[in-house]
Parts: structure tokens; C-alpha cells; sequence
């Protein structure tokens, strides 16, 4: 059982007492606890049980504008002790920063609107492996498959945040997820691809069959892979991969990177930076949404914002310090966005297959190729050859190519959005991209 | 020395009973237990961004029996805790049984000094080369936007109990000092990173103005990158600069040679133990042994004593690497390859320091042989799709060859190519190996291990440089 609200309060009330003994002006204290047990098959057996039991603190200590922080998981009390002693000296020494403080006090989250993000429900190992036999059965119901690894997690956990302003509040979270990689072999060459259901609740979750049968399909349609000749070419993206673009808007409009002048997006507020049709929203609220959160990581209450409207950047993501140092409010994105996603476009998938006689459809890429000061984007990528709406021949061993300037302005989406990611995007068309080959 | 019994209920007598009770019945296993301390310091925007320190505490649990592994961590080191994981390792392994196996190795040799890094050089000393090191970078004139630098140190005490009461024990310090730079001129703007480290203290690597060097290589990749054109795309000859660049070597080659993806079959070099996979001439080893450098251990984190591996030498594919599990199944021997990020996480087979050994050719001489192409100096990740042998990795230096000479920078490109078959392309190897700086960390299933790397200037026949000038 995860350890209760009472439980992980005392602890972080104990860090911020003892802080404000000791010398801090303010503090603020997390506190969280997380139980998690998986189980792994490989090949119809079990391979491996993991259960972890973890419980952490971490504290921030203000002495005026100097700052400093903590973590730790050793939780003896005399431990605990020295830690914050040991934090205090290190703040006196550190320099100040004009930046630095607790956010205010009337931003901090006070309603707390229920979004059922905590199931009670417990599935045990043995009911685990059952589901996971049956996703194996599915997989290997196609013969091209010769080697499956499947696993299913559970995860509860409760934490509190408070600070030496009185917020004090917190909130359980549980989540389930199964995934399925098969591996399937023609003519000495092998391919891998993959499925996976990942929910708060437990009933929420995919059949096993819809997991095993789709990563199997997935992962033979892989096999046979030819290299295309470099060419400028126009680009589909899987949803698996289009909402990388949105994870790479995230991190440029976030306001550590405008204030340190790192992001090719800098004052660009109020620009267009998307084409017209594109609309793009950060919704925290969403009932048993995977990024949904009732207060950001410092407690300041976070509400929807419609980031890019009909193509023009509306919003930064701030915290408290760099919103201090940009002259703005926090808007409650530190730690980042909540459930990220595009509206959906009015093309029907199949439709925007067909936009274009000959595009390349793609479905995994690799590597760190983001330049987040520059736009630069270059990865390697698999993926398959379309003609006039349908599916030719997979693709491997090339690299895409394009900057993420034009990249944005050049998008057209589907109409198939749906909520599988804390970010999610329909399927993508990105004109004029280049492909390296042969 | 880290006496993890003083503050609990949990006595080290009830421990032993508990693991070998649990263990009992099994083929392998143990009690793993760490206490770790680290800090970061970092220098950002013209000021301290963030300091902070981290004490973690706990312990792993581990049963195997066959190929299952049974695995429960814990940060309460208590008799309830263990008790727990206890019957939890033997709920998953109730119906099997196997035969422990108690012969491990022990060694006398240690590859760095018992010495906590942290505490070695004062916190004011590293406020005040931070500072120093902003007002050295920016010096440098107005086109400097952006200088971050950073202190990360760590010291981590771990032991291990295996059944019968045999324990081993390490103490590992690492630290790391890395430099950032972004320049801007006519509207243009670009990054350059530095960074160096090992298993010594802060001042071994810093000392004598060292810190200076690490400034000026950050500030020159940048001053590169400002002058850099778009990189070409489709395929060429590729000459790799020595050190760093040997990340290749560790993304194309080395996870596919990692015992447990060979075991399963699902690395595309299975099948290929004894037979060619590079050109002659191409010797690659996973070294542990090496003193004080980054991959280095003196155990790894099963207790077996590191070692220098023959992965493949003149060509031919001679060992993989091994943690106890992959090499009983394999019937082999453990190579000293079994390693974990944390107790929070179960043992896998790792890279330590992959090297690529000497040639006997000059990289001038690479050079000349080449009409178009390019020559990559240094490189950011890495990416490799172990079941594919597919892997990529980005220039963040690279020039453009033009008739056996070095022309300009280029930028952004990405190297894309196949492990099982770029070894062959591998047409003349480098007389001057060099060892990376000390900043790699590898990710394999969610977890990161510091490890190192070398090799010499190397020529590749053919790779896919991924550009956008076609």
C-alpha cells in the first residue's frame, strides 16, 4: 500500500521546521512514495518480477535571495538532520539571485476539482501473467514471429508538495500499462517494432490480444527494408512520431529557454509560427488524463491554455523564476506541459495518404538530431514508401533532414487524434523535408 | 566504510539469514546495498543556477533461477523491508528450483582510490571557479551569449552479501566538469560543449589551468559551428577523428556484443561468434581495468573483479559481454560486465571503456585518400536499434572533404549506418588512439552507467551522412 496523506505530511512539515529553525527565510518540501510491481515474459515464460518500493524527500531552502537544495531516500530522522544543516551552510555561501523566491501566494492551487487519477483496483502477478499470455498467444499467432517480450506494470503513488507559505497538498496517482516488442526474421534479417496500453485505470486498458496482434503486424510489415535514393520528399508522420514535434515546441517555448535566449522561438510571441489551420492546446484538467495534474510542481494552479491559436504562439510556459525574470506570471508549467496536444485536422487519414502521389511514411526515428537554438533537425529514420494512397515497400537506413522553422509552417494533420500519450498529435504531412539514402 | 546496519532494527546477521533462506533454492543471487551522495553545482546565465546535494540509501534483493530473475528494492533498510522482498522473490519463483552457484572471484587490485570527491575541494573553491571560469569565457569578447558551466560529483558505497555470508564491497567516486558555451554573430547562433572526468577528485582534472582548456575547446567547437555550412546528404567516405568520435564503436558494435541480447538472439550478431565481422586489422576491446577512467571498476556490480575483453581482434568476433546470468546460460564465464545504474535497478551486461586499438596508418594519410567525404571530429548521442544493427549519431564538428584536404565545417548532420556491416567498411585504422575526455554515460532499458571510450582516426568506406544539401 502506498503510504497515506498524514504519513508523507509529517515528513515534509518535519523538513520544513527544521529549516526554519535552522535559519531559511522559506522552503518548500516534496515528498513522494510509490509502490511498483512489474512482471516481464519473454517467449511465453516469465522472465523477470521487479517490485519496487521507493519513498523520497526533497527540499529547497531560501535564506533571502540565495537558494540551495536537498534530495535523499535515506529517511532516518538524524540523516534527514544533517542534510538540512548541511543545506543551510551551503545557502549562506551561495551567491544571491534577484530571482529567486517561492511563487506568490495568490497564484498557488486552493480548489481542487476531483480528476480520478487514482484507481483502487490491484491486479496481482499471476493476473498479470495471464493477460500477458494472452498477448503472446496473439503475437505468435503469425508465423514470421520468432521472439516476444511482453510486460505489464502497475504503479501507485501519493506525494504531497508544501511550502512555508502553507501550501500544503497533494495527491495519489496510479497507472497500468502492458507492452508487447516482437521480433520477426526473413531471409537471415531481423526486425523489431512494438504496441503498448498505458492508462490510470485498470479496465481502461487494451485487450491483450489488440497488443499482440498489432505489434506482430506492426513489426512484419518491417521486414524486407529497402534504401530509397536521397531526394527532397514530402513526409508523413506516425503518430507515434508527430507528437515530437509538440514535445519539441514545448521545450523552445519554455521560458527557461526564452530567458536564457537558447530557443529559435524567442520573441516570437504573437508571431506566426504554424501555418493558419494549426491550433495547439495544454489542458491539465482532462478526467483520467496521463498528464493531467491538479497544480504544477511549485503548487501554482495551472488552467488550459490554448498555446498556438490558428498558428500564432500565444504563450510561453512559465514557472516563478524565469517568469520573475521575463516580468511575467507564472502560468503553472514548471516541470513542463500536462496533456499537450493539436486539435485535430478535417482530413481523413486515408485522404491525406493519398495528398501527394509519392510521400514517405515514418515510423521510428533515432538519435538526438534537435537543435533547439538553431531549428536544425536531422535523425535516422524507418519507415515505408507510399504511392497514391497506399502502402509500398519498408525503409530503412535513412536520415530526415529540415528545420524545424519551415518544419512548422509546412504541417497538415489528420483528423485521427487520440489520447494515448500525455502529448498526442493526429498523423502529420510535412512538405519538403530531405531524406539522405543511397 | 559504510556500515549499513547501525541504524536498523535489521542486524547483519538477520540479513545473511534472510538471503541465504531466500537464496537457497536458487542459481544465483543477492543482497546489493548502496549508499550514494552526489552534487551538482551549475553556473548559468552569469550566475549560481542551482546547488544541490543528494543522499540516497537502499538496498536490491535479487533471486534467479533459470532465466527468470525475481528483483525487490527498497530505500527502508529494515527486517520488515527485506522480509518483504523476500517473499516476494519467492512468490515468482515458487515452482523452481536450482542450485546456487558460490564460486566468485576475488581481487586484490583496485582501479581508483577510496576517496569522496565532494568533500575534497570546498564548496567556496568551486563557487569561485565557476565564477572565474564565466568571466574567463565571456572575455573572449560580445559575440559569447551564454556560458554554463558545472561541478557533478558523486561517492558510492556499495556492498553485496551473497548466500552463505560472503560479502563484497566497492567504493566508487566519479566526478565530472563540463563547460557550455552558445555564440552569436549577424543573427546566427550556435553551441559548443566540453566536458572532462573520472574517478579522481575535482582538482586532478582542473589543476594547472586544465579548466582553461576545457573553456577554450566549448568556445572553439561553437566558433566552428558559427562558420559551418549545411552538411551534404547521401552516401560517402567517412574519416572519424580519434577519441570521442569511438562512440561509434560503442553504439554499432559494442550493445550488439552485450551477453543478453545474443542470449535472447535478438542482436543481429547472435549467430556470429568466431566469424568476421570487421576488416582485418580492426581490434576492439571492453576494457574495466583501466586506472581511474570513468567505465572503470574495480567489481562490477555482481562482485565479479572487471577485466580487459577481446571483443573482436583482427576481424573476427571473439567474446561478448557477460553478467553472471547471460554467462550461465551461455555456459561461459562472466566477463565483469554485470552493472546497474542504482539499487533501484536489476543487473544487465554493459560497456565499460570500448577501445578500438591501434593501426598503423596516419590520419594525413586517411585524409589524402579521400575525394569527397567527410571528416567527423566530434559528436553529440547516439542511437543504436540492437535487432536492426541501425544506428545513428550526430556530428556536433565535422568538415567536408574535398580532394585529400579538409575544407569547411558543416553542420547538423547525422551518420547513419548498419552495425553488422560498418566494421567492413572500415578500410584503414589510425596510428594515434586516444582515450574520450571522460563524459560518456550510456542509457540501455531506462538506465545510465558512466562509461569511456577510445579509438584511433579511422576510415570508413561508405556510411549515409544525413544533410540537407543534396
Amino acid at each position: 500500500m502506498v503510504k497515506d496523506k498524514d504519513h508523507l505530511k509529517k515528513i515534509a512539515s518535519f523538513c520544513i521546521d527544521v529549516a526554519k529553525k535552522l535559519g531559511a527565510t522559506s522552503s518548500s518540501a516534496a515528498v513522494m512514495h510509490s509502490i511498483s510491481e512489474t512482471v516481464n515474459f519473454r517467449n511465453k515464460k516469465i522472465d523477470e518480477s521487479d517490485r519496487s518500493d521507493s519513498l523520497g524527500v526533497s527540499l529547497t531552502i531560501y535564506i533571502g535571495k540565495k537558494k540551495s537544495s536537498i534530495s535523499s531516500s535515506n529517511l532516518f530522522e538524524e540523516n534527514i538532520r544533517e542534510l538540512i544543516e548541511r543545506c543551510i551552510e551551503t545557502t549562506k555561501i551561495t551567491p544571491e539571485d534577484e530571482f529567486n523566491s517561492l511563487p506568490d501566494k495568490e497564484l498557488l492551487a486552493t480548489e481542487i476539482k476531483d480528476l480520478n487519477l487514482y484507481d483502487t483496483d490491484h491486479i496481482s502477478n499471476d493476473e498479470k501473467i495471464e493477460y500477458l499470455k494472452e498477448v503472446e498467444e496473439s503475437a505468435f499467432e503469425k508465423k514470421e514471429i520468432i521472439n516476444t517480450e511482453t510486460g505489464f506494470s502497475e504503479m501507485k503513488s501519493n506525494f504531497i508538495l508544501a511550502n512555508s507559505d502553507g501550501f500544503l497538498n497533494g495527491y495519489k496517482s496510479s497507472s497500468f500499462s502492458a507492452s508487447c516488442v516482437a521480433v520477426a526474421k526473413t531471409n537471415g534479417k531481423m526486425e523489431r517494432d512494438y504496441e503498448f496500453t498505458s492508462t490510470c485505470h485498470l479496465h481502461d486498458m487494451a485487450r491483450p490480444n489488440q497488443i499482440g496482434s498489432i505489434a506482430a503486424k506492426k513489426t512484419i510489415q518491417k521486414l524486407g527494408p529497402k534504401k530509397i535514393e536521397s531526394e527532397k520528399i514530402n513526409i508523413i508522420f506516425d503518430r507515434r512520431i508527430s507528437k515530437g514535434i509538440l514535445s519539441t515546441l514545448a521545450s523552445t517555448i519554455s521560458a527557461s529557454s526564452i530567458a536564457r535566449g537558447t530557443s529559435f522561438l524567442k520573441d516570437k510571441i504573437n508571431e506566426e509560427i504554424f501555418s493558419s489551420s494549426i491550433n495547439i492546446y495544454d489542458k491539465p484538467n482532462i478526467i483520467k488524463g496521463l498528464g493531467s495534474r491538479y497544480f504544477d510542481s511549485e503548487g501554482v494552479k495551472t488552467e488550459k491554455l490554448k498555446l498556438v491559436d490558428q498558428g500564432t504562439l500565444k504563450h510561453y510556459l512559465v514557472d516563478t523564476y524565469y517568469g520573475k525574470k521575463l516580468d511575467m506570471k507564472s502560468n503553472g508549467r514548471c516541470g513542463g506541459t500536462s496533456n499537450l496536444f493539436f486539435e485535430k485536422g478535417s482530413i481523413s487519414y486515408k485522404d491525406l495518404l493519398k495528398l501527394n502521389a509519392k510521400c514517405l511514411y515514418i515510423t521510428e526515428t533515432i538519435g538526438h538530431g534537435s537543435n533547439l537554438v538553431t531549428g536544425d533537425y536531422s535523425v535516422g529514420a524507418t519507415g515505408f514508401m507510399i504511392e497514391n494512397g497506399v502502402f509500398k515497400y519498408p525503409v530503412s537506413e535513412i536520415t530526415i533532414a529540415g528545420n524545424f522553422k519551415d518544419i512548422f509552417k509546412n504541417i497538415t494533420l489528420a483528423d485521427d487524434l487520440e489520447f494515448k500519450y500525455a502529448t498526442n498529435a493526429p498523423t502529420m504531412l510535412i512538405e519538403g523535408m530531405v531524406v539522405a539514402g543511397k | 566504510m559504510t556500515d549499513f546496519f547501525n541504524k536498523t532494527d535489521l542486524s547483519r546477521k538477520d540479513a545473511e539469514n534472510i538471503v541465504s533462506d531466500t537464496l537457497n533454492n536458487c542459481d544465483d543471487g543477492e543482497l546489493y546495498l548502496e549508499n550514494s551522495k552526489s552534487e551538482s553545482i551549475i553556473l548559468d546565465d552569469d550566475r549560481i543556477k542551482s546547488s544541490s546535494y543528494s543522499s540516497d540509501l537502499g538496498y536490491g534483493l535479487r533471486a534467479i533461477t533459470g532465466e527468470v530473475v525475481a528483483y525487490s528494492h527498497s530505500n527502508e533498510i529494515s527486517k520488515n523491508s527485506l522480509k518483504q522482498s523476500a517473499d516476494n522473490l519467492k512468490s515468482t519463483l515458487k515452482s523452481k528450483k536450482g542450485t546456487y552457484n558460490n564460486s566468485i572471484s576475488k581481487t586484490n587490485e583496485k582501479f581508483y582510490n577510496n576517496i569522496n570527491p565532494i568533500e575534497k575541494k570546498s564548496l567556496n573553491s568551486k563557487l569561485e571557479l565557476l565564477k572565474e571560469v564565466n568571466n574567463y569565457v565571456r572575455s573572449k569578447g560580445a559575440i559569447v551569449q551564454q556560458v554554463t558551466a558545472s561541478f557533478a560529483g558523486e561517492h558510492k558505497a556499495i556492498e553485496i552479501i551473497r548466500s552463505g555470508g560472503e560479502v563484497l564491497t566497492d567504493v566508487r567516486p566519479l566526478i565530472r566538469f563540463n563547460v557550455s558555451v552558445m555564440l552569436e554573430n549577424n543573427g546566427k547562433k550556435e553551441t559548443g560543449v566540453y566536458g572532462i572526468g573520472g574517478r579522481q577528485s575535482y582538482d586532478d582534472y582542473l589543476k594547472d589551468d586544465n579548466w582553461k582548456k576545457v573553456c577554450d575547446e566549448a568556445f572553439r567547437i561553437a566558433s566552428v559551428n558559427l562558420d559551418s555550412k549545411p552538411a551534404p546528404a547521401g552516401e560517402m567516405k567517412v574519416v572519424l577523428g580519434p577519441g570521442w568520435p569511438a562512440i561509434l564503436i560503442h553504439e554499432a558494435i559494442g550493445h550488439g556484443l552485450e551477453g543478453d541480447f545474443n542470449r535472447k538472439k535478438t542482436s543481429a550478431f547472435h549467430d556470429l561468434m568466431g566469424q568476421r565481422v570487421a576488416s582485418e586489422g580492426v581490434t576492439i576491446v571492453d576494457d574495466g581495468t583501466l586506472h581511474n577512467r570513468r567505465g572503470s571498476l574495480t567489481i562490477d556490480d555482481e562482485g565479479t573483479p572487471t577485466e580487459k575483453t577481446i571483443l573482436i581482434e583482427n576481424g573476427i568476433l571473439k567474446n561478448f559481454m557477460q553478467d553472471r546470468l547471460n554467462a550461465r546460460l551461455m555456459n561461459t564465464r562472466s566477463t565483469g560486465s554485470g552493472r546497474r545504474e542504482s539499487y533501484k535497478h536489476v543487473v544487465l551486461p554493459r560497456m565499460r571503456n570500448t577501445m578500438m586499438l591501434n593501426g598503423k596508418y596516419s590520419q594525413e594519410e586517411m585524409i589524402r585518400s579521400v575525394d569527397k567525404g567527410i571528416f567527423a571530429v566530434s559528436f553529440g548521442g547516439g542511437q543504436v536499434d540492437i535487432t536492426s544493427g541501425k544506428f545513428v549519431f550526430n556530428c556536433t564538428e565535422a568538415y567536408e572533404i574535398i580532394n585529400g584536404k579538409i575544407g569547411s565545417s558543416i553542420k547538423g548532420a547525422t551518420l547513419i549506418g548498419d552495425g553488422p556491416s560498418i566494421l567492413k567498411e572500415v578500410s584503414l585504422v589510425g596510428n594515434n588512439m586516444m582515450l574520450d575526455p571522460g563524459i560518456g554515460t550510456c542509457g540501455k532499458a531506462g538506465q545510465g552507467v558512466p562509461v569511456g571510450v577510445a579509438q584511433p582516426s579511422i576510415l570508413i568506406d561508405k556510411m549515409t551522412v544525413g544533410g540537407t544539401q543534396l
